[in-house]
């Protein structure tokens, strides 16, 4: 079943943490994954991955430098997801 | 005594995650009451389709993952979490030392490198194809990935330097930072060696060369050097750490001082790829140009924490050594082999036995070698056992061996202040 953004939101805030250690409450729509929470291109990769599992999605590479903000995640999470 | 050396290099801080214990008060307090690390290997490790033909070691006492962040454990290989937190331990012993990044060095020893991650992600890769292969695989896998997770941590940038050779490297480590700092390249470096390799294929890998215990019933039986029944080496995990320091920095920052890092020998066999030279020949050589590096005689020596893994023909040859090497003091060296407790730490061996060599000179007190049953008559040494040994008052010089696959051998000497 479909997620809604604010389900999809809370899950990748979770992939965030778990990956980075950074604080749930902290993964916020407006948050730039690398000016804001510091999250390297390394991780990233791992978060995208992670992603992909968790909500049924294929997210291509050449896709991922487009999300430079968690708002980009969702929404392409959102639309793509299966 | 005479100084050789223009800058004099002290031990100021110690760490260590071992078997025995999870910090080095508790490790020190396993070790005096004769504890042994070796235990039967949980279920998860055992469960294959093969059946292991060793089924026990001494794995670390404590799980780091109830030391390190979440984080820290998912980023860092075993081998480099354990360096993360003997190291930590080492510099918060130290007093936390200011010294300017660029005058704080780090040289930490390896012997395998991060042979959990390279496995781990070879099994993830087959399963679940390269796009789901961790990104950290290389940084974690690689040898100096410890020393580099320790650099990060500590803000170290004179240098992060990981010798590798085998069973010395902990020891190479030491010898590194001494090094570095007599040169003038660092005033502090925190040195070391660490290991995480209690792994089924390095088990079944040690055990295909015959060099391990079989004894599988009697895990804490098992590592017994110099005993006459002794049937090869148990293998350990863990890292151990010392901030070394020259003498004018640690006192200018009025520094508890341990003793001192006085000197170092390194020699290469050149015999056999896995076997040391039977007479003892280049072991004999490094311990006397460690001993001449500190600017003493062989008489000056009063205790060895030997290298002594419990193997027949090791124990044997380094046996050889010591005599070849102290001739006639041999006998009245007071000789001690922990790994009869803690197993073999491999590429952090080294670094543990410099930690506890620095103890028993500190506590003046020699920590009993335990299993030793029956010594074997053709080991012609005064080796403690029973209860600890005391050492006289007074100005006092140690030995500590290790010996490595390849030919390496490295001995440090260390002394009272």
């Amino acid at each position: 079943m479909a997620m809604n953004e604010q389900e999809i939101l809370e899950g990748l805030a979770e992939i965030v943490n778990e990956e980075t250690g950074i604080e749930t409450e902290a993964v916020q729509m407006d948050k730039s994954f690398t000016e804001d929470l510091d999250i390297d291109s390394l991780s990233m990769m791992t978060i995208v991955v992670n992603a992909e599992d968790k909500f049924g999605v294929r997210i291509p590479d050449e896709e991922v430098k487009n999300l430079t903000h968690v708002r980009d995640a969702v929404s392409y999470i959102n639309s793509n997801q299966g | 005594m005479t100084a050789t050396h223009d800058r004099r290099v002290v031990v100021t801080g110690l760490g260590t995650t071992s078997p025995v214990g999870g910090t080095v008060p508790e490790t020190w307090e396993a070790i005096l009451a004769g504890r042994s690390g070796a235990r039967t290997l949980p279920d998860s490790l055992l469960a294959g389709e093969h059946e292991l033909p060793v089924t026990f070691a001494a794995t670390v006492h404590t799980p780091p993952e109830e030391v390190l962040s979440k984080v820290e454990v998912r980023r860092n290989d075993p081998s480099g979490q354990y360096a993360l937190i003997a190291s930590r331990e080492a510099w918060a012993d130290a007093g936390s030392p200011e010294v300017e990044p660029e005058r704080l060095g780090v040289a930490l020893g390896s012997g395998i490198g991060g042979v959990w991650t390279l496995l781990n992600q070879w099994d993830v890769m087959k399963e679940r194809g390269p796009r789901r292969v961790f990104p950290l695989t290389v940084p974690m896998l690689m040898p100096n990935g410890p020393a580099a997770a320790v650099s990060l941590d500590r803000g170290a940038r004179a240098g992060a330097h990981t010798p590798v050779s085998a069973c010395a490297s902990g020891a190479e480590g030491i010898g590194q930072a001494l090094t570095m700092i007599r040169s003038g390249r660092a005033d502090v470096v925190v040195a070391g060696g660490t290991e995480a390799a209690v792994h089924p294929l390095p088990i079944a890998a040690f055990a295909a060369m015959q060099a391990l215990s079989t004894r599988n019933d009697t895990p804490e039986a098992a590592s017994r050097p110099y005993d006459s029944s002794r049937d090869g080496f148990v293998l350990g995990e863990g890292a151990a750490v010392l901030v070394l320091e020259s003498e004018e920095h640690a006192r200018a920052r009025g520094a508890r001082i341990y003793g001192e890092l006085a000197g170092l020998g390194m020699s290469a066999d050149a015999y056999h790829i896995t076997a040391g030279e039977p007479e003892g020949a280049g072991a004999a050589r490094a311990m006397l140009e460690a001993v001449s590096d500190a600017g003493l005689a062989p008489e000056d020596i009063a205790h060895v924490n030997a290298h002594a893994t419990s193997t027949p023909v090791g124990d044997l040859a380094e046996s050889k050594a010591i005599h070849r090497a102290f001739g006639a003091h041999a006998t009245r060296l007071n000789v001690t082999a922990t790994k009869s407790m803690t197993g073999h730490l491999l590429g952090a061996a080294g670094a543990l036995e410099a930690v506890l060599t620095v103890l028993s000179l500190y506590h003046r007190t020699v920590p009993a070698t335990i299993n030793l049953e029956q010594q074997d008559p053709d080991i012609e040494l005064q080796v403690v056992t029973g209860q600890a040994a005391t050492l006289p008052d007074g100005e006092l010089a140690a030995l500590n061996n290790s010996f490595g696959f390849g030919g390496a051998n490295v001995a440090l000497t260390f002394r009272t202040v």
